[in-house]
């Protein structure tokens, strides 16, 4: 992918990128659902459209050499590393510390839940560096993963097969000054600021992984016969059809109309919410569908569906729960 | 990723024209709301009893809004596809379901076909008063034995001389009682199947169209619908509209534009009653707060703000294909499909958090509900949508 200029499509040439814009991105997000895996999907956009934003945003332009060059070109890995064990949506509860130190900070606790985490050469991580609570006390370091005292375990799953998702032990890592990410204390705004682009990425590849598994068993109806003829052509098989394709263009719409507010500047948080919570949950459910018409060959591994379906799975939770986008979405009412 | 300061403040407030839409449309937006609010909307109570007066058309003809996107060499305005989906919109605001139909079968229905297909003469007979709210139209398709299978039609027009002699009925016919014409689907040829419809222009005051009942129905209460018989009504030659024999196709382009339309007023009349009831549950207290603040509530609005989005993006989308020259057929089925049933839905949910008011008459809830029902058949049902959705993947 680095050799093909897939990681930097958005970034300037002097970097090693191609110079594009976020439209580029938005294309990569959605072939990239083309592969059939949405595990391997979600290990590539960790890395290009979660974890190296960040560093390319807020980072110094030394960090920027370090990290988001050798990112572009595939030769480093990166993770992003906010969830722990007793914190997830409710990041105000992270309790990973970092206590300063000559020369840097002394990194103590646990993430998990992170897409990259084993296999990634560093981590930009929400830690906590003041006692206060809540929002205000969180920073973002960026943490080589060969330092003493990192070590992250494979946490088997129910789908994302082919990503690896760690379960991250820090046991007094020592971080550089050099590696603070943003300010100091001011890691809450980090993390906002990525979200809506995290969750269009999401929105984008959803849709167009809906196309894909509609698209194949749309092949699958039209070549499989029940009762002296093929299937698709059943009213009920066919209206599933119908039913599926618009709620594929519906959300491809909705995204599309985010996607553009987000590319002309604007806040989106409003639109990229909806996208991201219509597009998920009815990705999910139209695998189920797909599987549904596949009839048990749909449950067999050899066809993909079972697979596309408990993939889609996590689209409702990863990236913010359904129910939190309910929260932001109400809230944005004044309820 | 996007522009500006690295981290954008949600506002919330912030009011964002879509990009289909000029600054004309939206001051176009503003004055038929403003008519809407102050000249319709404080009858709509009293209209559910006696239908809308005639008079809203000859009103809407001075504002020149019965002819927004109709050709200026008629009366009309000259605009955009655009506009009639602004005034599809807008009218919501009259708080008539009926009301809107009424309007929308004279200037999205009746009129496309004469303006597309007429003769210069017919054009100048019909549509230039029409566009004044002069002159009412209405549109037959619908038969008692025959809906959504156009197919089925009976009504027959037989050459005899140079007129030809019409019989036949038909029913649901939106502003058959107070219509001037009708732009009537007829069979001229039984055995030809497709090929044997042509339309006509019948005067409904033509000796033999007899307006039989005024139809009572579940909501839609403002409009007049009607079962109208035909007995050997004879017109002229130069009724016909268009070409013999080609009335199916004429008919079947007709309803694209149409479809659309009743989407964009489906979008718009599901985020009136939002907007409505996101209001009551700012107010209302239960249980020591406001409804709106518990979590079940809101996630309700969440989800319905969510769906309304949607619909109102995949309007907006197929519209802009359709008014650059596409003929997006399967989008507009999806649009039409996908509008009036989040209509309904949103209808209902509205319903349900007003509680025991919104069973009442008097906070409209329950109106709305009764009349977004109808979308979801009127203008191909459901299934039909689906039915051409699915066709269109070759199934």
């Amino acid at each position: 992918m680095g050799e093909l200029g897939f990681f930097g499509l958005s970034k300037p040439v002097e970097f090693g990128g191609q110079g594009g814009d976020v439209l580029h991105e938005a294309v990569l997000s959605e072939e990239l659902a083309g592969c059939g895996s949405a595990g391997v999907a979600a290990g590539l956009g960790a890395h290009v459209a979660i974890a190296t934003p960040p560093v390319w945003k807020f980072g110094s332009d030394d960090q920027k050499q370090r990290y988001v060059v050798p990112s572009i070109a595939g030769t480093k890995i990166a993770a992003l590393a906010i969830t722990e064990p007793g914190a997830g949506s409710d990041v105000a509860s992270l309790r990973t510390t970092a206590t300063p130190v000559d020369g840097g900070w002394i990194v103590s606790g646990e993430k998990c839940y992170i897409t990259n985490g084993v296999r990634a050469d560093f981590v930009v991580m929400a830690v906590r560096t003041t006692a206060a609570g809540g929002h205000g006390g969180i920073s973002f370091l960026i943490v080589d993963t060969d330092q003493a005292g990192y070590s992250a375990s494979k946490l088997e799953k129910m789908g994302w097969h082919a990503s690896d998702t760690a379960l991250i032990a820090l046991d007094e890592v020592f971080v550089p000054e050099q590696n603070l990410l943003g300010g100091l204390n001011e890691g809450f705004k980090l993390i906002m600021a990525n979200f809506q682009w995290e969750r269009l990425a999401m929105s984008l590849g959803s849709v167009a992984a809906m196309q894909n598994v509609f698209d194949r068993t749309l092949v699958y109806a039209t070549e499989r016969e029940a009762f002296g003829r093929k299937i698709g052509n059943f009213q009920a098989i066919r209206h599933k059809f119908a039913q599926m394709a618009t709620t594929i263009e519906a959300g491809r719409a909705l995204t599309y109309h985010a996607l553009r507010l987000f590319a002309e500047g604007h806040d989106a948080t409003r639109e990229v919410t909806m996208a991201k919570l219509k597009t998920q949950r009815d990705c999910f459910e139209l695998a189920d569908e797909c599987l549904q018409i596949h009839g048990g060959a749909g449950y067999m591994v050899e066809y993909g569906i079972e697979r596309a379906v408990r993939d889609a799975r996590l689209g409702p939770i990863g990236g913010g729960t359904d129910e939190v986008m309910r929260e932001i979405l109400g809230r944005s009412m004044g309820l | 990723m996007a522009s500006g300061s690295p981290v954008l403040k949600p506002d919330y407030d912030q009011k964002r024209a879509h990009f289909i839409f000029t600054d004309e449309h939206e001051q176009l937006r503003e004055s038929i709301r403003n008519f809407a609010q102050k000249e319709l909307a404080p009858h709509a109570d009293e209209w559910e009893e006696t239908t809308f007066p005639d008079s809203v058309f000859t009103r809407m003809g001075e504002l020149g809004l019965l002819g927004l996107d109709k050709p200026e060499e008629y009366g009309g305005q000259g605009g955009d596809y655009y506009t009639s989906l602004v005034l599809a919109e807008e009218m919501t605001h009259a708080q008539s379901g009926g009301l809107t139909m009424g309007v929308a079968v004279h200037t999205d229905m009746a009129m496309p076909p004469i303006l597309a297909f007429g003769t210069e003469e017919q054009k100048q007979q019909w549509v230039v008063p029409a566009i004044k709210g002069e002159k009412i139209l209405c549109l037959g398709i619908t038969e008692p034995d025959a809906g959504s299978d156009v197919a089925g039609i009976k009504t027959r027009a037989v050459k005899d001389g140079d007129e030809y002699v019409i019989n036949g009925s038909k029913t649901y016919i939106t502003n058959g009682h107070r219509a001037d014409l009708i732009v009537l689907v007829t069979k001229t040829d039984a055995d030809a199947g497709y090929e044997g419809f042509t339309l006509f222009l019948v005067p409904m005051d033509a000796p033999g169209v007899i307006r039989e009942k005024k139809l009572e129905k579940l909501g839609m209460h403002a409009s007049d619908t009607a079962l109208l018989a035909f007995q050997d009504v004879r017109v002229p030659e130069t009724a016909v509209l268009g070409e013999v024999g080609k009335g199916f196709y004429h008919i079947m382009w007709e309803l694209q534009g149409e479809r659309l339309i009743g989407a964009a007023g489906c979008v718009a009349g599901a985020q009136r009653c939002f907007d409505k009831t996101l209001e009551y549950a700012m107010e209302r207290e239960a249980f020591g707060r406001k409804i709106g603040n518990f979590q079940a509530i809101r996630h309700k609005f969440a989800d319905m703000a969510t769906k309304i989005e949607a619909a109102r993006q995949l309007t907006y989308m197929t519209a802009w294909r359709f008014q650059n020259g596409e003929y997006p057929v399967r989008e507009i089925s999806m649009a039409k499909l996908f509008s009036a049933r989040t209509a309904c839905e949103v209808a209902d949910e509205c319903l349900q958090i007003h509680g025991g008011a919104g069973y009442m008459k008097e906070y409209g809830i329950e109106r709305v509900w009764r009349d977004m029902r109808l979308n979801r058949i009127g203008a191909g049902t459901d299934e039909v949508m689906l039915d051409v959705i699915g066709r269109s993947y070759g199934l």
